[in-house]
């Protein structure tokens, strides 16, 4: 066996770098879903009425759901089935520490932060960015608020947003995403636990990269996160989403919901790093990672953009989406999709062309090693009323080894016969040759591994900011770390 | 239905009697081209003309050929005189071969510049003078299993070009093949059948041009060629049909190529009421290279069907398939893009892009890629756009006080020009261009006017 | 000493031995060609020479400036000024030329313990190089080979050559899907790297090649052994004759053997 072909096999059997479990007290809800458990949920919260009605009603659809056809069955993945009756719907922190700063934080969290590499205590006074700590289901630290309260950025939790602005949240929850989208949309309205909140007034360029580093840390906790978005006239605002999971063997299910709203001349930039355990060699444990991202582009010239990089979870099943609705509007989908081992991902977009002059983007970089299963699904549709609308689409796997998977399927409908649609597509492995050739130059095997890997994700790293291109790039280094020399 | 079925077959019948009267007649003719046209037209007879429910031709409706009795047209007609053709000539061409309906007319062409050793002539007169030259390569790559033109076309091989270019020759100017078609006064149609075999390491450049002359009946044109290219030879290929908008032209050219040849096909269709052209090259040896290029400018109610068939038989090969359409009025435009990477084909490198223009609300492009991968290392590649006339482009330029006639002219030819820059630059890639220019002119005045039209009640 | 000497080299593949016993030296300032028919293990000595593990030593000895060639890895090879034109130059999509480039003069001078140089210091150097090959600077920014034709791939390859400025170089093929006038530019810029303290080793098919790149020796590889060497008109007689001769030859002395 050559040292190119170990160094092949050695990427695709990294480990997880980042498995640690924090012990903290918890308080948690007895396990099990059903009314009590809603009301449970919303009490502890201090929720309005009408919080607690749209969580009943939600509620209510998920139950004839799951008597009837339950889950969605179409994606290209494959689980035990899930017993949410064993699932415990709410935990937060026993100690609730109100924070004026970093210093009041539990320091066990803290700590938690540095082993993940996300010095907390110095991204005030370094980075720029305001980060919204949400460890478990509860909000515990957030950051910069002054600073954003100058601009009259509003950031916070979702729970302190239903307190103090319950119009905002009541006119906007469940307007992308309504609580009937789908079985684990429909379950994240019912007992969604908290999340992120962020409006930005007409006119306002928020000044700072709004971030939220979030963690699964109690085993048999689903996750449920709820975040809502709302650029208004003229607004933008950049919104960075990371996280890491410690290793547990349960697998642990995270259903969340991102709604996203840009009116007129407003631009949403929405990133993500995903790293969630995906389990281990054999394919035990991990997390199921089943979200819903929605965004409208409500307003004329407005602009959504969706980056992911996905290189966690044992089964991810995501779709960030637009709906153009505005003239003009503008929707776009940048991915790096990484599976390994057992992993399996279902993901992509949906670009929905209602508006005139409406154009999207869809560059998809699939990365398929071990015996992960990589499937790209994507859909373009151009409504009647879509005149001018334009689509480019790019759609590209590359794979390592050879027990490992990748699946295009591009779903396209046009009603307009002005449309402009152009599709490329393409799939290569990492190849003994391509090794040689970079060696023969003089390059190690593991600088050659990761120049053929950073190369083919480029195009998706260039839309990041800064801060997370560095972290996107680290975290594929990572995974090739102990590469053959 | 079986009505239909009846008024199907019949024409056939034509078919039967005028290759009876070609295997009878023509006495003189070898063992071995006997039976290829015999296992030709068995295999056609039994396969009778395609329909849309056959996958290869669900787009393109043949009934307007097949319910037509054409007959083969008749030897030692009058021929037109050379000052017709002067339109046709290219003048850097290494010379011209002219084919009247499908046989060499050897007064109307003029040899200029031809390295020693190259033969450019009549088929017929090699396979009357030299049959040995000829039977290890004729039907040889032509495949008349799946497609019953090139089963049609085998049928009837009688004349058409023989070019052999040993090893070792670099040709610096074009070969020009001339076929024109000509007027008869009852449905007529020609097979020219051409064999083009390139030794090793040689270069050269082939020019098919096919034009009309007079109008009368039908014409159908049914050409097959086959272009053998031997190993580290660097060939480029074009097809160029400018019919008169009432013929049917059928062309097939099939190219098989040798270890590290490097191959360019480009098309030009501009002509013809129906068109259909086979582009099918196999790419038999390791290393080699394919480029297929083609643009096709369709308006009133053309039908330019562009079939493709890419075959990966052999590992680290490249093909390249770029093809651009714009269609006006009803015409409607049709792209095939097949590749095919058998499993020893391992390195596979296959790209196809298919752009389209749609400049009026009725004309119609059906695009369709299809990958059948068998091999397990390749990289595959395909893109299809269809779109309109860049509202922006014309009007940012409109801003800069160009006109609209030709501010739209110009990105329309912005558009087919891309073709252009694949070709090798000479004297083969200015005279495709000089033809762009020409066709273009007709088209951007046809959707000038019709969007007048339309926009007065 | 010769800078490259190869004795009674053996090498096998999935269990079929491609080289059979090859014996060779050049030394600094010469150019060899070895010649030889499809498949007569011509590409294999090359990328054995480069140390690609897919190869199987099964006898035999290299010396590359002294030292065990056969003990270096590919990078290392490379490092000690080993380098092969590839046949099938690789793509790789998303990494610029120029940074390719310059990733691996740096990884060379690391390796030699010499200062990486920055980009800025790199350029001038690249675009000389380029203007020697007839090449577009707009190639520099273009992905390592990605969507670059046959012959501008080849092209790339003795750019590569240029810059990297081995102590030999081994050109595996350079000539196909060149057409003649391409194939005069890359002959120009191996003739331009043509040095007293390098040795470059053209492999090939066909003795057009060498029209232009004028070897010192042309060595006949037959089954996977050299069967004749000789001066340039070697190459000529080959090229009027065929390999038919040679092969009959090799095949009786090796069903002697």
């Amino acid at each position: 066996m050559s040292s190119n072909t170990d160094a092949i096999r050695e990427l695709a059997q990294q480990d997880y770098k980042w498995g640690f479990v924090t012990p903290i007290d918890e308080d948690r809800a007895p396990k099990g879903l059903n009314e009590e458990i809603i009301r449970l949920i919303s009490a502890k919260k201090s929720e309005p009425d009408f919080m607690l009605e749209w969580r009943l009603q939600a509620y209510r659809h998920w139950e004839t759901l799951a008597k009837s056809d339950g889950e969605p069955k179409w994606a290209n993945i494959h689980y035990p089935p899930i017993d949410y009756q064993a699932i415990s719907y709410y935990s937060a922190p026993k100690k609730r520490p109100t924070l004026k700063s970093l210093d009041e934080l539990d320091p066990e969290i803290l700590r938690t932060y540095e082993k993940l590499g996300i010095p907390l205590a110095e991204q005030k006074l370094l980075a720029g960015v305001a980060v919204d700590a949400v460890f478990d289901s509860v909000s515990v630290a957030t950051t910069f608020q002054e600073k954003l309260a100058e601009a009259g950025v509003i950031f916070c939790s979702f729970s302190e947003a239903i307190q103090t602005h319950p119009d905002l949240v009541r006119k906007y929850l469940g307007s992308v995403v309504p609580y009937t989208d789908n079985f684990f949309a429909t379950l994240n309205s019912a007992v969604f636990s908290d999340g992120s909140f962020v409006y930005v007034p007409k006119g306002v360029r928020c000044p700072l990269e709004l971030s939220t580093y979030f963690r699964i840390n109690a085993a048999e906790t689903g996750q449920f996160e709820r975040t809502l978005i709302i650029a208004d006239q003229g607004a933008y605002v950049s919104y960075l989403e990371g996280c890491t999971a410690p290793i547990r063997d349960q697998n642990q299910l995270h259903a969340a919901v991102v709604e996203l709203i840009a009116l007129d001349d407003a631009q949403i930039k929405y990133s993500t790093v995903q790293n969630w355990y995906p389990g281990d060699k054999n394919g035990k444990g991990g997390i199921y990672n089943f979200v819903t991202k929605r965004g409208a582009c409500r307003g004329r010239n407005s602009k959504i953009s969706w980056t992911q990089v996905e290189t966690g979870s044992a089964i991810t099943w995501k779709y960030p989406s637009c709906i153009l609705q505005g003239e003009h509007s503008v929707g776009e989908f940048y991915s790096v999709a990484l599976t390994n081992h057992y992993q399996q991902a279902d993901t992509g977009t949906k670009m929905l062309h209602i508006g005139r002059n409406t154009r999207s983007t869809i560059v998809s970089k699939g990365i398929s090693a071990g015996h992960g299963q990589n499937t790209y699904r994507g859909q373009v549709a151009i409504m009647k009323g879509a005149t001018g609308a334009r689509n480019y689409t790019q759609c590209d796997s590359l794979l390592i080894g050879d027990q490992c998977g990748a699946h295009t399927f591009p779903y396209i409908e046009v009603k307009n016969s002005t449309a402009r649609m152009e599709h490329e597509a393409s799939t290569s492995k990492i190849g003994e040759d391509q090794l040689f050739y970079l060696r023969q130059r003089g390059l190690k095997a593991e600088d050659a591994v990761s120049m053929i890997v950073n190369g083919f994700c480029k195009r998706v790293f260039r839309e990041l900011p800064m801060e997370f291109a560095v972290e996107a790039q680290k975290l594929l280094s990572v995974s090739l770390e102990g590469s053959v020399g | 239905m079986r009505a239909q079925v009846a008024t199907a077959t019949q024409p056939l019948a034509h078919y039967a009697e005028s290759f009876r009267g070609l295997q009878g007649s023509a006495t003189t003719a070898p063992w071995f081209l006997r039976k290829l046209r015999q296992d030709g037209f068995v295999r056609f007879s039994d396969r009778g003309f395609p329909t849309l429910r056959d996958e290869d031709w669900r787009f393109t409706n043949v009934a307007a050929i097949a319910q037509t009795p054409f007959r083969l047209v008749p030897n030692g007609g009058r021929l037109p005189a050379p000052s017709d053709l002067a339109a046709y000539r290219i003048a850097e061409a290494a010379g011209e071969w002219v084919f009247i309906d499908g046989r060499f007319a050897p007064s109307l062409g003029s040899v200029r510049d031809l390295p020693k050793g190259v033969e450019v002539g009549s088929l017929a007169n090699e396979i009357e003078n030299n049959p040995g030259a000829i039977e290890p390569h004729l039907g040889r790559y032509l495949n008349i299993e799946r497609d019953p033109f090139s089963a049609l076309n085998t049928a009837f091989i009688d004349d058409g070009a023989y070019i052999h270019i040993p090893r070792g020759t670099v040709l610096r100017s074009p070969i020009h093949l001339l076929f024109i078609s000509t007027a008869h006064n009852a449905p007529s149609v020609h097979h020219p059948r051409n064999l083009i075999v390139v030794g090793e390491t040689s270069q050269a450049t082939i020019i098919e041009q096919y034009v009309s002359l007079g109008r009368g009946e039908k014409v159908l044109c049914n050409t097959a060629t086959e272009l053998s290219v031997g190993d580290h030879s660097v060939v480029s290929h074009y097809m160029i049909e400018r019919e008169e908008e009432g013929a049917f032209n059928i062309s097939t050219l099939r190219i098989q190529q040798g270890r590290t040849a490097d191959v360019a096909s480009h098309s030009l269709l501009a002509g013809g009421a129906l068109v259909r052209n086979n582009v099918h090259p196999v790419l038999a040896g390791e290393g080699g290279e394919c480029l297929i290029n083609g643009l096709f400018l369709g308006r009133h109610r053309q039908h330019l069907d562009n079939y493709m068939l890419v075959e990966h038989a052999s590992p680290h090969c490249a093909s390249r398939q770029f093809y651009n359409g714009i269609l006006d009025g009803h015409a409607h435009g049709v792209f095939h893009g097949r590749i095919i990477v058998h499993k020893q084909a391992q390195k596979t490198d296959a790209k196809q892009t298919n752009r389209n223009l749609l400049l009026s609300d009725t004309a119609q492009i059906d695009t369709k890629p299809q990958l059948e991968i068998y091999a397990d290392d390749v990289k595959c590649t395909h893109g299809a756009t269809i779109g309109q006339i860049d509202e922006d482009a014309l009007f940012y330029l409109r801003s800069r006080g160009i006109a609209e006639a030709s501010a739209r002219r110009l990105l329309l030819f912005a558009f087919a020009s891309e073709c252009l820059e694949r070709m090798r630059a000479g004297p083969a890639q200015a005279y495709v261009e000089n033809l762009i220019q020409q066709a273009l002119g007709y088209v951007g005045e046809a959707s000038r006017i019709q969007n007048h039209q339309e926009s007065v009640p | 000493m010769s800078l490259l000497e190869i004795k009674d080299l053996h090498a096998r593949v999935d269990g079929n031995e491609i080289l059979k016993g090859v014996n060779l030296a050049l030394d600094s300032g010469e150019v060899h060609s070895i010649m030889g028919p499809n498949g007569s293990g011509k590409s294999t000595l090359a990328q054995v020479l480069a140390r690609r593990e897919t190869y199987e030593i099964t006898a035999g000895q290299v010396l590359f400036a002294g030292k065990d060639l056969l003990a270096l890895k590919p990078e290392e090879a490379a490092c000690e000024g080993l380098f092969l034109a590839f046949q099938y130059p690789v793509e790789i999509p998303g990494i610029s030329n120029a940074y390719f480039l310059r990733s691996a003069v740096n990884a060379i001078r690391k390796y030699r313990g010499e200062d990486e140089v920055d980009a800025i210091d790199f350029l001038p150097k690249l675009r000389e190089r380029l203007k020697l090959l007839d090449m577009d600077e707009k190639l520099l920014n273009r992905s390592v080979n990605e969507a670059f034709s046959g012959g501008e791939k080849k092209r790339n390859e003795i750019l590569q050559m240029a810059v990297l400025e081995p102590r030999l170089a081994i050109l595996d093929e350079t000539d196909s899907g060149l057409d003649i006038d391409a194939l005069k530019v890359v002959a120009q810029g191996v003739n331009a790297m043509r040095s007293p303290d390098r040795a470059i080793l053209v492999v090939t098919h066909y003795q057009r090649l060498l029209d232009y790149i004028v070897p010192d020796y042309v060595h006949v590889l037959v089954d996977g052994r050299i069967v004749r060497s000789g001066g340039p008109e070697l190459a000529l007689q080959l090229e009027e004759q065929g390999y038919a001769a040679l092969e009959s030859a090799a095949a009786s002395s090796g069903s002697a053997a």
